[in-house]
């Protein structure tokens, strides 16, 4: 951001080698995970001659995209939101309502069948105009009380979408959504199964390989977009409403409409991902959209190091592993455990269930136990490092301050 | 609105201005004229009402009642950001700096006002923006290096001495491009050394073409660099005029100076 352009006297171009290694770490960063993001489905499908890992992967790819959105609000802007889910369930219906048979059978007796490509702007324009619509009246809020209106919010709409049975299917849920297709010059001659075949036949069609590259490539457009953002007078904006929303007014920034559009494009984001998770999954019900779904997004944005793209996207990778993998994972593999130090089936069953009774007890475990270790979270912005540096010596110093100012 | 045009000579147009807070009357029937292009100063003793008539003419507070025109314009209860838009840069008492951003990025979103970018600008990396950003990051440093903490762009603005950071947060009001800059006990805390400078300081503001109100304490930075004063008691105009007049104003003595006199 800054130094490009900044690098005119000796003492700043000093500061520019250090931000240059601040870059370098998220650049790093980044190349690892675009090399892991290459070989995961290569050496997975070649070790377990399946897709099963990739499909999961895509699954983990869904929460990368919604951490990246959450992040724009909790992170950037320091706006706390609880309900982020709710967004991911506007952005899912947009797409299962309006590319699948469902509304066939609903008051308006039409199917409608709109191509995935255009219901994932769809998805997002109304993901975001839904953002701003529970954002006008509520921004005003600060902190906590923007929390639990928030929190109402992403109570609301499941129970809307389970309720509005007519349109939605309610309970039932709405399936057989449309796949993705490709449009034709992508399909062409030098694909599929054909005598000049270069690429393999890329069919959504129940290949998760297809998927796995749509949604690596989704979450590569955001984390360009948003790190655009984040470098840009909105950006710095957003920041300075965070750090100081008086002064912040005081400088001529328009402290609602700037609260709104990180609503929004949190949103947006979100609505995205839901009507990718759409696609992907061909089923939404309004299960999927609970509050455990916000709560462990906003986790994972907090794990990975808020403000921080890269680190939001590794922490959702991790979270993603321990929620979904480790701790289903556990009883399994404290029986083989068991049973290879060989204890009695006996005692290995009860452990089998110890485990299973405290999933959710060994996995608070490890949030407290990785919050306690890095607090900043894994990769955290500068930013976020500086303010707990120096939140110890905070009060004394504002006391200092304080004297100064009287 | 009806009010009559201004004379091309205020700046600032206070009429009438009253700000209650419950029972308390914090701004009392207050009215003044700030001319262009002068240093205007307002004192008076701890809870006169000094800030909150600060904060009435930045937008912070709504007036109870009572007008305000900056500029022949009629600004009574508009938004902070409103005002700050129109020309009007402040700073705070309590020094409000964006303390987790740099120096570089604290003056940077002082120019926010004056930027056009637009959200979709700044999505695409488009090329109008990436020039803006760097043509403001080039204004940005002119301002740090006209309050003397070029060298401290880089560092996060906490970082910086008490002393900078008072230096920092004029250069950010100045990147609004304000008309009038409203200083809120600027000299709060200065060394002797560092009032001389600040005074210095607020000369070469006024060479910009910047009108400055200030709130100060120091009698000595009153004395020396303002046209004219206003002093304040209980948030009662209790006298205006030049230096020497309110220096020997009785009320003014018994008010405020009268404590160390």
């Amino acid at each position: 951001m800054s130094q490009r352009a900044a690098g005119g006297s000796g003492s700043i171009l000093a500061r520019f080698r250090l931000r240059e290694r601040i870059r370098d770490r998220d650049q790093a960063v980044y190349g690892i995970l675009i090399i892991a993001a290459v070989l995961f489905p290569l050496v997975t499908i070649y070790a377990t001659d399946g897709t099963a890992l990739v499909s999961q992967a895509t699954r983990a790819g869904y929460f990368v995209l919604l951490a990246i959105g959450l992040n724009v609000v909790v992170g950037f802007a320091g706006l706390l939101d609880l309900g982020y889910a709710a967004f991911f369930a506007i952005g899912a219906y947009t797409y299962a309502l309006l590319a699948s048979p469902q509304l066939a059978s609903s008051p308006a007796h039409h199917a409608v069948h709109l191509p995935f490509w255009l219901m994932l702007f769809v998805a997002m324009f109304v993901a975001a105009a839904a953002g701003a619509i529970l954002g006008f009246p509520t921004l005003r809020l600060r902190g906590d009380y923007l929390a639990i209106v928030t929190l109402g919010f992403g109570e609301i709409v499941p129970q809307l979408f389970y309720n509005f049975d007519q349109w939605t299917g309610g309970i039932n849920a709405v399936g057989i959504i449309d796949q993705p297709v490709l449009p034709a010059w992508i399909q062409g001659p030098w694909s599929g199964d054909g005598p000049v075949q270069i690429v393999r036949s890329f069919n959504f069609g129940g290949d998760p390989v297809a998927f796995y590259v749509l949604i690596c490539i989704l979450i590569a457009a955001a984390v360009i977009l948003v790190s655009n953002l984040y470098r840009s007078r909105l950006g710095r904006a957003w920041m300075a409403i965070r750090e100081d929303e008086v002064a912040a007014a005081a400088m001529g920034i328009n402290t609602v409409t700037t609260k709104l559009l990180a609503f929004g494009i949190g949103a947006s984001f979100s609505g995205f991902a839901g009507a990718y998770y759409a696609a992907d999954v061909s089923l939404v019900s309004p299960d999927s959209f609970l509050f455990i779904v916000s709560i462990t997004v906003l986790v994972m944005v907090v794990l990975g190091g808020m403000g921080n793209i890269s680190g939001v996207i590794v922490g959702a990778l991790v979270l993603y592993y321990v929620v979904f993998y480790l701790i289903p994972g556990l009883p399994e593999n404290v029986t083989n455990l068991a049973n290879s130090i060989g204890l009695s089936s006996e005692t290995t069953h009860s452990l089998a269930d110890a485990t299973q009774h405290l999933n959710y007890i060994i996995y608070g475990a490890i949030l407290v136990a990785m919050m306690l270790l890095r607090p900043q979270g894994l990769l955290p912005s500068r930013i976020r490092e500086q303010e707990l540096k120096h939140a110890a010596v905070q009060e004394e110093e504002a006391a200092v301050e304080m004297e100064h100012a009287t | 609105m009806s009010q009559q045009p201004a004379p091309a000579d205020n700046i600032l147009e206070l009429t009438d201005l009253t700000k209650r807070f419950g029972g308390l009357v914090a701004v009392d029937n207050v009215s003044l004229n700030i001319k262009r292009g002068e240093v205007f100063a307002l004192i008076g003793p701890n809870g006169a009402g000094k800030t909150t008539l600060f904060n009435n003419v930045t937008g912070l507070f709504q007036p109870t009642s009572g007008r305000v025109v900056f500029d022949g314009r009629d600004i009574t209860g508009f938004k902070p950001h409103q005002v700050a838009r129109w020309g009007i840069a402040r700073t705070f008492q309590n020094i409000r700096l964006f303390d987790y951003m740099t120096c570089l990025d604290n003056v940077r979103v002082g120019r926010h006002v004056r930027m056009k970018a637009k959200v979709w600008d700044s999505l695409l990396k488009l090329p109008r923006e990436r020039r803006e950003e760097e043509r403001v990051t080039e204004e940005a440093m002119e301002f740090l290096r006209f309050v003397g903490i070029a060298k401290h762009a880089n560092q996060y603005a906490r970082n910086l001495a008490y002393g900078q950071q008072r230096r920092l947060e004029i250069a950010r009001a100045l990147a609004t491009e304000p008309k009038l800059l409203l200083l809120d006990e600027p000299a709060a805390g200065f060394t002797p050394q560092e009032k001389v400078e600040l005074m210095q300081l607020v000369k070469k503001i006024l060479t910009r073409g910047i009108t400055v109100f200030l709130i100060e304490h120091d009698m000595k930075v009153v004395m020396g660099i303002s046209e004219r004063i206003v002093v304040l008691d209980h948030g009662e105009k209790i006298a205006e005029g030049p230096p020497d007049e309110v220096r020997k104003d009785v009320r003014v003595i018994e008010a405020y100076l009268g404590k160390s006199a």
